[in-house]
């Protein structure tokens, strides 16, 4: 045996354990619930076949546009804030914080990232609740003279989802910004560039592959999220998470649930070839 | 200019502490409600929590699947960076698409098919389902750090070893793991948060033994309590001592 033959067999070995895994516990199941969403319900039976009728659904029933429309609302509407707020973030602590106290300055704007993720959605409950920290504040200031309905609404959700999305994304861009020559910025600023030009043609363009890497990864746990949309949300409007955890708990609707995963994975895909151009996956 | 970038920068801590501090404040309220006003300070909701069966249970269930399933997906995903990084195979860039893809999906979407699968094929649920899971949403982290670090002061090392006569694993493990330690530390370290803190894939692959953010879960539907503050607030000390003394031991000695 040649040694490139030797040394292919080996390089088999060791990634095959992992594309087995992925294959048994990811593909495999993604498989099963494809298979699944053409299925249909008899009663409580789950009935197996070939049928769109799940799908149809998906895109006829108000209940079931509505939830997809909701989501789609809430994760680009949460996508775009979270950027515009964390990019200043991460320029302030990349660029004017001393270097020696830029990681302190970091670890500091990321430390609540660290709280359980259920635990931080309730907490917010307690920030935006009728009788929470925002509404006696108000009222005690003598500013409203009714509390404030925040929680159980979509600015709840909103609210939640961009605390959480801006600590991520001022990680991701401040390792963009940080990477950067300062030599780039220098020479523009020789050439005349004023601050917003240095910004706009030299810093965020060579950026952007970060921004949107972490813009889409924003994307896809926003909208796939139950939790900060169940706890701060409430069921006034669901999300299309919400409708596909209801589908399974109240209807056992298994097939129906599966269908609407699929919807919503087809969501994230599309987003994925629009960003493709600029994503940089493996380099996180 | 400059003033208007600290304000910025002190609102945004503010804005990001703020739910955290009042977490922690009110898990020493003494009174019901974690909630205004601030009725004294007191213990008595650390002592529940402490004292609660079903949360110190769920709280170990918590720790051995998520250092199980990141020890597995750490081990799976550093042997397959090595083998893309440094053999030339057929379809590598399919490998790599394959092995990155489970970050692309929705967990709820990975926990449905598990379910549909673990269902159809009649595997109980249990914490081992969940640790699988588990697996399958860290191997593509753990993978993607292992790769970003492979560079070609390693492969050096490694041909230095193999030429001297070192079996494959040995050079695994005396060369190319010790001088990928410090990402190596990271991927782990992350990979055991994001099981920690998992919610969905738990929620809907276990039966009867639950993880920490199921049995908090279960404990936010009777309502908001001091209970669930304090629990929160030991979750939040652990984690940011995990982090501290991460931070101190791996990346400063890492430069």
């Amino acid at each position: 045996m040649t040694l490139e033959a030797k040394e292919r067999r080996l390089g088999w070995g060791l990634v095959a354990p992992a594309l087995v895994w992925t294959g048994a516990f990811f593909v495999l199941p993604f498989v099963a619930m494809l298979a699944l969403s053409f299925a249909h319900m008899e009663g409580r039976t789950v009935v197996h076949g070939f049928g769109a009728g799940n799908y149809v659904r998906a895109f006829t029933d108000w209940t079931m546009v509505k939830a997809l429309v909701n989501s789609l609302e809430i994760t680009v509407l949460v996508t775009v804030v979270s950027v515009v707020l964390a990019y200043p973030l991460a320029a302030i602590i990349a660029f004017r914080v001393p270097a020696r106290w830029q990681r302190l300055a970091l670890l500091m704007a990321v430390l609540p990232f660290w709280t359980s993720y259920v635990v931080r959605s309730y907490s917010w409950l307690l920030v935006l609740g009728q009788n929470g920290v925002v509404n006696k504040t108000l009222l005690g200031l003598g500013l409203i003279a009714e509390p404030l309905e925040i929680a159980s609404t979509r600015t709840a959700t909103v609210i939640g989802f961009v605390h959480f999305f801006v600590m991520l994304l001022t990680l991701t861009i401040y390792a963009n910004l940080i990477q950067l020559s300062p030599n780039y910025m220098r020479a523009a600023q020789d050439l005349g560039a004023g601050r917003w030009q240095t910004f706009r043609h030299v810093v965020l363009p060579l950026t952007l592959p970060g921004v949107v890497t972490g813009a889409f990864l924003t994307f896809v746990l926003c909208i796939g999220d139950y939790i900060t949309p169940q706890i701060l949300g409430g069921n006034a409007e669901l999300t299309l998470p919400q409708l596909i955890m209801l589908q399974m708990g109240r209807s056992g609707n298994f097939p129906l649930a599966s269908a609407l995963s699929v919807v919503l994975m087809g969501v994230v895909t599309l987003a994925y070839f629009l960003s493709a151009r600029w994503l940089r996956l493996d380099r996180l | 200019m400059r003033v208007l970038g600290w304000i910025y920068m002190a609102l945004a801590y503010v804005f990001v502490f703020l739910p955290v501090a009042v977490l922690v404040a009110f898990s020493f309220q003494d009174g019901r409600l974690p909630v205004p006003p601030f009725q004294g300070f007191s213990l008595r909701w650390y002592e529940k929590v402490l004292g609660n069966d079903d949360l110190m249970a769920a709280l170990g269930n918590s720790f051995l699947v998520a250092v199980v399933s990141s020890a597995i997906a750490l081990v799976l995903g550093f042997l397959a960076a090595h083998a893309l990084a440094r053999v030339r195979l057929p379809g590598s860039v399919l490998m790599r698409g394959v092995l990155i893809a489970p970050m692309t999906v929705s967990y709820l979407i990975i926990a449905l098919g598990l379910l549909t699968m673990f269902g159809a094929a009649g595997v109980k649920l249990s914490l081992w389902t969940v640790g699988a899971g588990h697996v399958v949403i860290n191997l593509p982290l753990c993978f993607a750090i292992c790769f970003a670090a492979m560079g070609d002061q390693q492969r050096s090392a490694e041909r230095a070893a193999r030429d001297l006569g070192a079996a494959e694993w040995q050079v695994l493990w005396h060369i190319s793991a010790p001088m990928l330690a410090a990402p190596l530390a990271a991927a782990f370290f992350l990979s055991v948060t994001f099981s920690w803190d998992e919610f969905i894939i738990a929620f809907l692959l276990t039966r009867f033994d639950v993880t920490l953010p199921v049995e908090i879960w279960s404990m936010l539907r009777s309502g908001l309590s001091p209970a669930t503050n304090a629990v929160g607030s030991l979750v939040f000390l652990v984690s940011v001592t995990l982090v501290v003394a991460l931070e101190l031991l791996v990346f400063r000695r890492a430069k």
